[in-house]
């Protein structure tokens, strides 16, 4: 088996085999992960750089974490202390970098595009950890191997997304992700928050969050982007809560045991309450554990040494 | 690639296995804080078969580990296409215990690096051995063999492929020419 792109840009059109190739490596390093001495030596003398122009948490830390568990050398940049304050465009940014021999560079960038286009300009296998409002792959993967983990499976079962779809990339990759791997996708969310014609990507659009529930097999719950909120697209956060918050009352009323996901950083009480949170049906702490599994996987598989000769062949 | 002639049939293996059982034994008195652990694919099936063997001649028996030793390999940065990672699966602890470390071919000796680097990564072992089916000479590394099935001397251009029936159906060992 092979991978199709030495890049991870998106789940879009990428095959089933693929996404089960880093799923199936994931589950391997999660095993590694539970060892006495959590790390391996497979990615020595590698360099990976994680340039990410927007704020984040979890995926930085997931992703230095994977790449030290994996005995890379790592280099990290953040917009806050670089050059970027100084007007540096972002394609000479990342050609100095190059120029100290990277491998692999991770990117999170809030324009959609951001990861394809550093691959036009450089060498080095590129990983998109979240571009815009366009691609997360890596979360969607790290969703999917939760869901398989926790019930078996992903194909025939209904997942819901729950909030703010159209400015979701978590949620743009998991429809891509979960539709490939043949589970049923459905959304939920205020109008204004709903992409224009989101059913022509398959999707069940579901009225309300009652609705959603009583179908759901998986609900994963997505943030209120407050930073993403300027245009006033819902009236309060206290009106969301109450059209589309995740209670405990809603939660009750399923039909079926439900599996609760969130991407982080959670707004307790506006999209979730913590009751749910930190309730039983959900895995939110274990999608975080996962999360480096699936980094350790994804650069295991595109960390290649002839990286040009499969680019010819996939083109 | 062609078969140039079989080597080694099952009741050849099944022979071989046991009297590299007895050597083991012997040469702990006994399987006192003994483990056995195989290197995939096909160490570990080999090492199944010893335990059994040890359970028939001690009337008890010794815990099974099974490594993958991918994430350990110095070669892996050669291919495009990225070698399978399976899971380790070692249960118990492997501070001061004895362990027989299995493979079914000893050749460049890189596996078997490999395999200790695995291992210490794992814990501190009381000893490391190395007992494989066939040793075929050409080594890379300082390593040898504690317990040897057969010794085959071969050519660089030539091939052993041990197969066994858990995996391939049948079990012998055959030289092949490529």
């Amino acid at each position: 088996m092979e991978l199709k792109s030495r890049h991870l840009l998106g789940l879009e059109n990428i095959s089933p085999s693929n996404i089960k190739m880093f799923l199936d490596t994931a589950f391997s390093f999660k095993k590694v992960l539970q060892r006495p001495i959590p790390k391996v030596p497979t990615l020595r003398g590698k360099t990976v750089v994680n340039l990410f122009f927007e704020p984040s948490t979890r995926t930085r830390f997931s992703f230095e974490l994977a790449e030290k568990r994996l005995s890379a050398d790592t280099i990290n940049f953040s917009t806050a202390s670089s050059s970027v304050l100084k007007g540096e465009t972002l394609k000479d940014t990342i050609r100095n970098i190059e120029s100290m021999k990277i491998d692999l560079v991770v990117i999170r960038h809030s324009s959609p595009g951001a990861a394809l286009f550093l691959t036009q300009c450089v060498d080095a296998s590129v990983i998109n950890a979240g571009d815009g409002t366009h691609e997360h792959p890596t979360q969607a993967l790290l969703d999917m191997m939760t869901i398989q983990e926790r019930l078996g499976k992903i194909k025939g079962l209904n997942v819901v997304i729950v909030g703010d779809i159209k400015h979701s990339r978590v949620c743009r990759s998991n429809i891509f992700g979960l539709q490939a791997m043949g589970a049923q996708v459905g959304i939920c969310g205020p109008g204004p928050l709903l992409p224009r014609d989101i059913e022509k990507l398959g999707v069940t659009v579901y009225p309300s969050i009652e609705e959603a529930i009583a179908e759901a097999d998986v609900l994963n719950i997505l943030r209120i982007q407050l930073e993403r909120q300027k245009g006033g697209l819902f009236p309060s956060l206290r009106e969301y809560r109450n059209v589309y918050g995740i209670t405990k009352e809603r939660v009750d009323q399923a039909k079926k045991k439900l599996l609760i996901m969130h991407p982080g950083p959670m707004n307790r009480g506006v999209e979730i309450d913590s009751e749910i949170a930190d309730g039983e049906h959900s895995v939110i702490l274990n999608q975080v554990t996962n999360g480096v599994a699936v980094r350790m996987a994804v650069l295991y598989l595109l960390s290649g040494k002839n990286s040009s000769k499969i680019i010819k062949e996939s083109t | 690639m062609k078969i140039k002639s079989t080597l080694m049939d099952s009741k050849n293996i099944q022979r071989t296995l046991k009297r590299l059982t007895h050597e083991i034994l012997e040469k702990h008195q006994g399987i006192d804080n003994l483990v056995i652990i195989g290197i995939r694919n096909r160490g570990d099936i080999l090492a199944k078969r010893i335990i059994e063997s040890i359970k028939n001649i001690e009337s008890s028996t010794v815990p099974l580990g099974i490594l993958d030793i991918t994430l350990y390999r110095d070669d892996f940065q050669l291919f495009n296409e990225k070698p399978v990672v399976k899971e380790t699966d070692i249960s118990f602890d492997i501070s001061n215990k004895k362990i027989i470390l299995i493979d079914d071919v000893l050749y460049t000796g890189r596996t078997i690096r490999a395999a200790l680097d695995a291992l210490i990564d794992l814990g501190r072992p009381a000893l490391i051995q190395v007992a494989v089916l066939v040793d075929r000479g050409h080594r890379e590394l300082p390593i040898k063999a504690d317990y040897v099935g057969r010794n085959i001397p071969t050519s660089k251009a030539e091939q052993i492929e041990v197969k066994l029936k858990e995996i391939d159906g049948e079990d012998s060992v055959v030289l092949i020419e490529s």
